[in-house]
């Protein structure tokens, strides 16, 4: 277990070097390493969801990777969304939905829905339901999260402002 | 209004009780039993302490001069106090789950691998697993007390035997409401920090009630409560679980005075759901009795809580506020239930969302519902004979928990708020679906009413400090769990002075800012910590007044505060801006007290009282026995919305957590007391696909007069009636085979069940 392993990769656009052990999971290489503790741990066996980044572009669970695994890709947590300071879109129709109470599960949503609305960008209400089923949430009743994504995709599809923009 | 603590949660940035980190920081393992009962002959930690990184395994041996059994905090009922935990096991183990050792090592994959190799010598002893086989004899959990009766006692109100001889109808069907509870998405956990230089206890990650924990852990370590302090810092939801006084809130905080170094413990998932707070399970045999008018006069019952093996710090409120509750929005003269607290061997019980109410609303709402399909009256119509009307309010409903005053309905217009919900459903055009079936789906409507208290006692506390440039730092006792409070508090202090809510920073539920508070529970934060702010806001004023006459050689007796300046009383002449009255003040930190600053309190033992209705149209698959949940609506008067954003969100959220705790969530044991639900693949909580078509509607009719705000409490309502309403709604969709609920979950596999053994001439009684 002790044989340390060399890994680099990018994380929010930056590059990161580690030398990490290879049972090490990808959520505390973030959390711990990197200091990056957007990323939650709800459940560390796959099913909550609120550790949920974006591998290469993908929604994935942190949970459930190895940091070895993502050497040499590109991933994105919640704080690489949008620059310090400002919000996404997203981020902002979350926040206008009251799509949040705790914030505990927020991070995993954002990254599933921003992946999702990047595949999928004009979803049914269904495929939206759908698409966010493996991140629980406690508090909301998933209802305004929903809407905070389908309106999301709504001002988009009308041209309208995409707040700071996609994730570096 | 958007909510202020948004911003940091969106992005990343919120502090949860992981995100904390010390310098030379341990990290901590807990070694649960994984026997429901059982002795330990002994413990062999050698293996475990050789591995590299590991510091410490404690046991009872390294506790013994500090253990001594975790207090209650709410509702002791009679007998309980007998019944307590102690942190560790000493000799018996009584659940699986109970905290044996715990491992300290540098690095938390270290701890869990040294946790597999302390070896635990067990002789397992028999388990009881259910209430009533463990009143019936058999296992005794605890030896020395020589029943597992933890209390027992009767109330009631009227004469219920003469209410009984002369009705009309009478009709008793027995319930059962299943073991479950709040599992939030944060796990537990704590950062515990001795500086023995200062002599001082640091502990990161308290919720709930950091005050009253801090004089709990404060005396288990034989420590001043001033060396003590309990900060709260973001948590990922508690729903009534999170930030009782567990058994690692003593073990963590001791391991770190134990060996002098910062300790963490990250609760995992399969420990959370063995070992926080279970709740609601309840059995309970109701009987009603009614008049020839289609009055009810009496109601009868035997209640039994199974609390599982310890008494932890406030289960009695499961048995206590369920019996209190039975009669519920009804005015019945006449009332005697027998209540009984049996101790078995499972994970202990606490209280969660709605606690008691929820499976009290389940009991009387069924049973209301039976009564009135075999009486012929429209149930609708069976309830508008009963609720309470406004002109009986005040209303006394009884006192019905030992050793507390009377349940006195504050204020309210149920008849008014349960219209107005059948409306708003479109309840008169639904009903016609009763018992149809449209495309091969069986409908049904269901309807639950219940009160709810809110607004616990006795006080809360707020201190507020005017900084430099003009802002203010608030310091709430009242703690957070997710809901709000942030903004709440700034919009109520907004009001209060007439300023914009920019500016106000909040601080709440850490003992390091007041002197004095008391917490979340009993949805009275807005109510007592509201009223709170209203009271420091009412003396900052005063205050400002002073600092303006000092500041301008004016008597303060002729200025007045009109939003967010001094003015002359006389002409309304501006006499200070708030920057004026800022200017010169040093530029201190949250956490220092300024130049001006003021405390002020709110105390009342009086508690405010909701009232909801709950009204569910489902769908059931009779091949499949699935459910859908074609419209749920939940209508409450709160009296007064502060942030009508949030009491919408809160309702419609505790609606859905209450939609899958009637369907979905279960802790199951086998009968050797093994929890069989130990992961999120068998503990099923809802998902955004379940539950889609449920909405709230807040109705603010009858403000309460026992608070400055007239607010009632918020947040537990939107659960409440969940089983109550859903049972009905199934029960009439499938009254054509017999099944009738009467116990909780109804599962996909208890449905069919039922379904089954009435296609075979059985009784169909859904279990």
């Amino acid at each position: 277990m002790n044989d340390m392993v060399r890994i680099q990769l990018q994380v929010n656009g930056a590059n990161v070097e580690g030398t990490v052990e290879p049972r090490l999971t990808l959520a505390d290489f973030l959390r711990e390493h990197l200091d990056l503790t957007g990323t939650h741990l709800g459940c560390e066996h796959g099913v909550c969801g609120a550790c949920t980044v974006l591998l290469n572009g993908d929604s994935v669970r942190a949970c459930l990777m190895f940091a070895v695994q993502v050497d040499g890709a590109d991933v994105v947590t919640v704080e690489g969304l949008a620059p310090e300071g400002a919000l996404t879109d997203l981020q902002a129709n979350f926040r206008r939905h009251h799509a949040l109470q705790c914030g505990f599960c927020t991070p995993g949503m954002l990254t599933t829905a921003h992946a999702f609305l990047r595949e999928c960008p004009c979803p049914s209400r269904e495929e939206v339901r759908e698409a966010i089923s493996g991140n629980l949430c406690r508090c909301t009743g998933y209802i305004p999260i929903v809407d905070a994504i389908l309106a999301t995709a709504e001002a988009r599809n009308d041209g309208g402002a995409q707040g700071a923009g996609e994730p570096k | 209004m958007e909510r202020q603590e948004d911003f940091r949660f969106l992005t990343g940035r919120g502090c949860y009780v992981d995100d904390v980190r010390r310098p030379d920081m341990l990290h901590a393992v807990v070694i649960r039993s994984p026997m429901a009962h059982a002795r330990i002959l002994g413990i062999d930690a050698s293996a475990a302490l050789e591995l590299p990184g590991v510091v410490a395994v404690i046991t009872f041996a390294d506790i013994r001069k500090f253990a001594k059994p975790i207090p209650q905090r709410t509702c002791p009922l009679p007998g309980m106090e007998k019944f307590l935990q102690v942190p560790l096991a000493s000799d018996v183990v009584r659940y699986v789950g109970e905290p044996v050792a715990v491992v300290l090592a540098d690095d938390r994959y270290v701890a869990e691998d040294a946790a597999e190799m302390v070896f635990v010598d067990y002789d397992s002893l028999d388990a009881v697993v259910d209430a009533h086989a463990a009143m019936a004899g058999g296992a005794v959990v605890h030896e020395q007390q020589g029943t597992n009766v933890a209390s027992a006692y009767e109330v009631g109100r009227g004469d219920v035997a003469r209410a009984f001889r002369d009705a009309h109808y009478t009709r008793k069907e027995t319930f059962y409401v299943h073991r479950h509870s709040a599992v939030p998405l944060e796990t537990r956990g704590l950062v515990a920090e001795w500086d023995p230089v200062a002599k001082h206890l640091k502990v990161w990650g308290a919720g709930k009630v950091p005050f009253a924990n801090r004089a709990i852990l404060a005396d288990m370590l034989q420590l001043s409560p001033a060396a003590v302090d309990l900060i709260e810092v973001d948590v990922g939801g508690s729903f009534g679980v999170r930030g009782d006084f567990y058994p690692e809130d003593f073990l963590i905080p001791f391991a770190s005075f134990h060996v002098g170094r910062p300790v963490k413990w990250i609760e995992d998932r399969r420990e959370n759901l063995m070992a926080t707070n279970h709740s609601r399970e309840m059995h309970c045999e109701l009987e009603i009795a009614v008049d020839a008018g289609g009055v009810i006069t009496g109601m009868r019952g035997k209640v039994v809580a199974d609390l599982g093996a310890y008494v932890r710090t406030n289960p009695g409120v499961m048995p206590g506020k369920g019996t209190q509750f039975l009669q519920g929005p009804y005015a019945i003269d006449h009332l005697g239930f027998e209540v009984r607290a049996v101790i078995t061997n499972k994970t202990p019980a606490g209280t969660y969302r709605g606690p008691g109410r929820y499976e009290s609303a389940f009991f009387r709402e069924r049973l209301i519902d039976i009564a009135a399909r075999e009486l012929g009256i429209d149930p609708a119509e069976f309830r508008r004979r009963n609720l309470i009307r406004a002109d009986q309010m005040p209303y006394d409903a009884g006192a019905l928990v030992p050793g507390q005053p009377a349940t006195v309905y504050d204020s309210g217009d149920f008849p008014a708020v349960f219209d107005r919900a059948l409306a708003h459903f479109g309840f008169d055009d639904l009903t016609a679906l009763n018992g149809r079936c449209v495309d091969g789906r069986w409908h049904g409507i269901g309807m639950a009413c219940a009160p709810e208290s809110t607004g616990g006692g006795p006080g809360e506390h707020a201190r507020l400090e005017l900084r430099h440039g003009g802002g203010f730092d608030l310091f709430v006792g009242s703690s957070s769990a997710g809901q709000g409070h942030e903004t709440v508090m700034a919009q109520v202090l907004a009001e209060s002075l007439g300023i914009p809510c920019e500016g106000i920073r909040v601080h709440h539920g850490s003992t390091t800012h007041l002197a004095q508070g008391f917490g979340a529970y009993h949805s009275r934060s807005a109510v007592m910590g509201g009223s709170a702010v209203v009271a420091v806001a009412q003396k900052m004023r005063e205050a400002l007044l002073a600092r303006a006459g000092q500041l301008t050689g004016t008597p303060a007796t002729s200025l007045k505060w009109d939003a967010g300046r001094v003015v002359r009383e006389a002409d309304g002449q501006t006499v200070a801006t708030l920057a004026q009255l800022a200017s010169g003040l040093p530029d201190c930190g949250p956490a220092d007290h300024g130049l001006v600053g003021v405390s002020a309190s709110f105390e009342s033992n009086r508690l405010t009282y909701t009232f909801g209705v709950h009204l569910a149209h489902v769908s059931v698959d009779p091949a499949t026995a699935q459910v859908r949940v074609e419209k749920y609506l939940c209508v409450e008067d709160v009296g007064r919305m502060i942030n009508p954003m949030i009491v919408h969100g809160q309702t419609v959220g505790a609606a859905v957590q209450g939609l899958g705790g009637t369907f979905l969530d279960e802790f199951k044991y086998d009968e050797s007391g093994q929890l069989i639900t130990g992961t999120f693949a068998d503990y099923l909580l809802p998902s955004s696909t379940d539950f889609e078509n449920v909405d709230a509607l807040t109705l603010e009719l009858c403000p309460s007069p026992s608070n400055p705000l007239g607010v009632k409490g918020a947040g537990e309502g939107g659960i409440i009636g969940t089983g109550g309403a859903l049972a009905n709604a199934v029960s009439n969709a499938l009254a054509q085979f017999g099944v009738s609920v009467t116990r909780l979950p109804m599962s996909l596999d208890n449905l069919a069940r039922s379904l089954r053994q009435s296609r075979a001439g059985g009784t169909g009684v859904a279990r």
